[in-house]
């Protein structure tokens, strides 16, 4: 050690190479598994066999292996396959990521070198293909940054692809659509100003004064005109270039859309202005000589304005999905080399150990290695209160640790995290359709040309046969049914309601997987719910302790709690944890005995226990003395009773039970409300299916169904001609859920996207399906309304805006009125989907 | 009926047929994605207006990689979706944003902005 220290200081003499850079080299390799001292020694041993290593000493508690090695005679991969012989593993964390410019199989080379030349780096594997670098390492000796600059050092560059849910990205979006609609103000600013204008000199001799000074057909009103054509053909070209382009850019794809139409109408109104103003003569009445310049900046001016209050109105739209990138934590503080330092997030490592004090958000998933606390985890899963958290707890990451300070090992960092997850389940799901959606696609692709039709039909038949001045009334029905027509509220319909909906699922800890999956929910007529682990805890707790022949209850548990800690039966977990629940201090037993099938027998403080099923106690001749009838009772309750006996005495009986969510009772009766039939599956035995579905109020009962038939009793009752969901975890009721029209899935802590879910419940509550149909009806139900708004406002608008009513009323739609219509109804479309914001869970 | 209104109705009906030829009638010919060295067939896709190219041709079985590029502001294309892979992909102006999936079955496949505006067609052979 010492000779190693001096020489790393200086050069050595004789060669001027500084001696430390081939002598000893230190690194600290986590070890996974260390659990004995047994364990110790033999990675101990396993290193120090390895030629080149010098010293291995393993640290129990700290999971650690020091190794000091000569890295001329060995290298990590040595040591790592050295643990490895050995049994254990080396917490080591990959990455991937791309990288820029890779043309030829030698850069990749380079960049391997480079990489593996890397202190700490294990695997490095560069394809030229994906142009992609995988990357595994000890997080305790290199870092990514480390990585990073051995890449930049063979000459080549990380590409830089930051998450796509970085709160970054989501500013620079919010900015681009604040300039957006800076811009689309500054457009309508300006259409306002020459509008007011140009609306009054249209028509001077409607007003007082002016009548005098600019009248009918004389050349200084001429010459106003003609000022407002150049005017208006500013406004064109700065407030309205934006229809005229996409209307340009939407021809030249043989599409129309919405610029296609106004600039179409408006268009139209300024060419004919300007033939009227240049050229009179070709008109036979004076009449007919009019402009309508009005029109086209008018027009122009409030589409803009609506252009931009929809802006507005879909910046609110996508806010949830805002409010879950703003959860993330900016920064972590991590142990490195023993040190507590405080690194960027997007640097934390797998295997990373993480240091959370009280009040601080937990940057990443993870699970406790040191300490406890409550944790809060609302902003993720929903649930209101505070969770307990001790070792081996998973946190989530962005939730907020309240009471105490913990450190936890990192599982899942950057993409992978929970919350990530969330956020690209949610931007998924708000970008897919809902099936109705469809129906408006096929209308949409043919709307737009089919006004275009409806305008030229109208113009033909007004000039034909419309009262005189045929040509000015054929021109303005032409021009009004054009700007009318909305086909952006028809489009936008569905798509805005779905953003808010998923986003309002989202934040209520309920993740819909797409349109699809929120239409079909809301028509279920039947939900089948698994039992273990769905309605109940999925975790047998001690429930009844029954003493008798002179014990009481306490020594009772409190000597089989004894016996039972040394057994591995999940039942005896479950008495053992109720036991010391309830403050009890549980001796040691010795001469432990399991009869698989039967119980147990050990001795504790020294006498005699026994701990079985009625067959273990008739086989050992114990008298009852009226405890099996007590424990039939038990039985009939849904719950697994154990007999005790003592010193060959009958002593009582302990009973534990997986345990009913305190809330699933409500939550099926709130389905049941729906007018919902719930049914119960599980593969238990009647008697205990029954028991747990009387206390829930479930009538149909599906007992002792094999796993692999659940996926066919969902299509036994799908054949009932029925919209069924299944609702289960979704792992072991996979195919059910697949086969189910809705398949929900009850998370469990960070794994939040289950595949085979369409609707995933964040928070293990069967509340949550009370609230995903809730949502989903509501969304829906916007989703309807928006649909048969914008539906009616067409229908209706069309013919109006054609000239209909004239006949019968002599009522005729101004093109500026249209305008107005046309930018109130594509508002009053995502304004609705907003007000679904409002919407709130109701009590069950 | 005079000459006038002859005239009128017949340039009417005239562009009523030029409309519904020019829309519906003529059939937009595809783009053949190229087939990169990572296996990959690639295509670049505009979206200016519209999709550039708006049909895309590719073969089945291969994984599929269409780069968006987004050159405008309009609000309307800020996301695209494919219905039928179940992918969607929001739009940065600017940015080159990558849309990947693998065609499994032969078919035509559409993919549109959120509201439908613009269309664009994956034909898989």
């Amino acid at each position: 050690m010492e000779s190693t220290q001096t020489a790393r200081s200086a050069p050595s003499a004789t060669t001027g190479v500084r001696a430390g850079v081939a002598g000893a080299r230190r690194v600290e390799l986590p070890v996974s598994g260390l659990t004995c001292h047994n364990c110790v020694q033999a990675v101990e041993r396993a290193l120090r066999a390895v030629p080149g290593v010098r010293t291995a000493t393993v640290n129990l508690a700290g999971g650690r292996a020091a190794v000091e090695y000569d890295p001329e005679k060995t290298g990590l991969p040595a040591l790592r396959e050295a643990v490895k012989a050995a049994g254990y593993r080396v917490w080591t964390a990959t990455t991937r990521f791309a990288i820029r410019g890779i043309t030829c199989a030698s850069c990749v080379t380079k960049i391997e070198k480079a990489l593996l030349g890397t202190p700490g780096v294990l695997k490095a594997s560069v394809s030229v293909g994906t142009e992609e670098a995988d990357v595994e390492y000890l997080p305790s000796v290199a870092d990514f940054g480390a990585v990073k600059a051995a890449v930049g050092s063979a000459g080549y560059e990380m590409a830089e692809s930051p998450p796509p849910a970085s709160p970054e990205a989501a500013d620079r979006e919010a900015e681009a659509r604040e300039a957006e609609y800076r811009s689309l103000m500054r457009k309508w600013w300006f259409g306002a100003a020459v509008g007011v204008f140009t609306m009054i000199m249209s028509y001077p001799w409607l007003f007082p004064v002016l009548r005098d000074w600019f009248p009918r057909e004389s050349q200084r009103l001429w010459y106003v005109w003609a000022g407002m054509g150049v005017g208006s053909l500013a406004v064109i070209l700065f407030s309205g270039n934006h229809f005229f382009m996409g209307a340009w850019q939407g021809l030249r794809h043989r599409s129309a859309n919405m610029h296609t139409l106004i600039a179409l109408g408006t268009g139209v109104a300024w060419v004919y202005s300007t033939i009227a103003l240049l050229f009179p003569q070709i008109f036979p009445s004076r009449e007919f000589a009019d402009v309508y310049y009005d029109v086209t900046v008018v027009v122009i001016a409030l589409v803009d304005l609506g252009l931009a209050m929809e802006l507005r109105a879909k910046g609110r739209t996508s806010e949830a999905i805002k409010k879950l990138i703003g959860l993330q934590a900016k920064t972590a503080r991590v142990l490195r080399d023993g040190k507590e330092v405080d690194i960027p997030v997007e640097e934390v490592l797998v295997g990373d150990t993480v240091v959370v004090r009280p009040g601080e958000k937990i940057p990443v998933d993870g699970e406790i290695v040191d300490g406890s606390s409550a944790v809060d985890e609302s902003m993720v899963t929903g649930e209101s209160l505070p969770v307990e958290k001790g070792v081996g707890d998973e946190v989530i990451g962005a939730t907020i640790n309240k009471t105490g300070a913990f450190k936890f090992r990192a599982t899942k960092v950057g993409k992978d995290t929970a919350l990530a997850s969330i956020i690209r389940m949610v931007q998924d799901a708000q970008g897919s359709k809902v099936p109705v959606q469809r129906i408006v696609d096929v209308v949409s692709g043919y709307f737009t040309p089919s006004v275009a039709i409806l305008a030229i039909l109208g113009f033909m038949v007004w000039y034909t046969f419309g009262p005189p001045p045929a040509v000015v009334f054929a021109l303005i029905v032409a021009v009004t049914t054009l700007i009318i027509a909305c086909p952006c509220a028809l489009g936008m319909a569905t798509p805005m309601s779905l953003t808010t909906g998923v986003g309002l699922g989202a934040l209520n800890g309920i993740l819909i997987r797409g349109g699809e999956a929120l239409q079909t929910a809301q028509n279920l007529q039947t939900i089948i719910l698994d039992k273990t682990g769905t309605i109940t805890h999925g975790k047998p707790v001690l429930t009844d302790v029954v003493a008798s022949g002179g014990f009481d209850e306490e020594t009772l548990l409190r000597l089989a709690g004894g016996v039972e800690k040394s057994s591995e039966h999940p039942l005896a977990a479950a008495i053992v944890e109720g036991a010391k629940g309830r403050g009890l201090a549980l001796p040691d037993a010795e001469g432990f005995n399991a009869i698989p099938g039967h119980g147990i027998e050990a001795r504790v403080e020294g006498r005699a226990l026994l701990l079985g099923n009625l067959k273990f106690m008739r086989d050992r001749k114990i008298p009852l003395d009226g405890l099996d009838a007590r424990a039939l009772e038990l039985a009939d309750g849904g719950k697994t009773p154990m007999f005790v006996a003592i010193d060959g005495k009958p002593a009582g009986i302990v009973a534990v039970a997986d345990t009913v969510k305190e809330d699933s009772k409500g939550a099926i009766q709130a389905l049941k409300g729906m007018g919902i039939e719930v049914v119960m599956i599980t593969g238990d035995n009647e008697r205990t299916a029954r028991a747990i579905a009387r206390q829930v109020g479930i009538e149909r009962v599906l007992a002792e169904v094999l796993p692999q038939d659940k996926a066919f009793n969902v299509q036994k009752l799908q054949l009932e001609g029925k919209q069924v969901a299944m609702v289960g975890d979704g792992i072991n009721d996979a195919p059910a859920l697949a086969q189910a029209d809705v398949g929900f899935a009850i998370g469990t802590g960070t794994d939040v996207a289950i595949a085979a879910s369409d609707i995933t419940l964040i928070k293990g509550s069967l509340r949550g399906v009370v609230l995903a149909i809730q949502v989903s009806r509501a969304t829906m139900r916007n989703v309807y309304q928006n649909l048969v708004g914008a539906f009616i406002y067409n229908v209706l608008g069309l013919p109006i805006a054609l000239g209909v009513l004239y006949p019968f009323f002599g009522i005729l739609l101004s093109p500026l009125l249209a305008a107005i219509a046309m930018s109130f109804s594509s508002v009053t479309v995502i304004t609705n989907a907003n007000r679904l914001k409002r919407w709130k869970p109701r009590a069950a | 009926m005079t000459w006038d209104k002859i005239v009128v109705d017949v340039v009417g009906l005239g562009l009523i047929g030029f409309i519904v030829w020019f829309f519906w009638l003529v059939k937009a010919k595809g783009v053949k994605a190229a087939l990169t060295s990572g296996g990959y067939q690639e295509q670049m896709v505009l979206v200016k207006g519209g999709y550039t190219p708006d049909v895309i041709v590719v073969e089945a079985g291969k994984p599929v990689r269409l780069n968006f590029v987004r050159q405008e502001s309009a609000s309307c294309s800020e996301m695209v979706v494919f219905p039928g892979f179940g992918k969607s992909a929001s739009l940065p102006e600017g940015e080159t944003v990558p849309v990947e999936f693998l065609p499994k079955e032969p078919g035509e496949y559409e993919f549109a902005c959120q509201m439908g505006m613009f269309r664009g067609k994956v034909i898989v052979e």
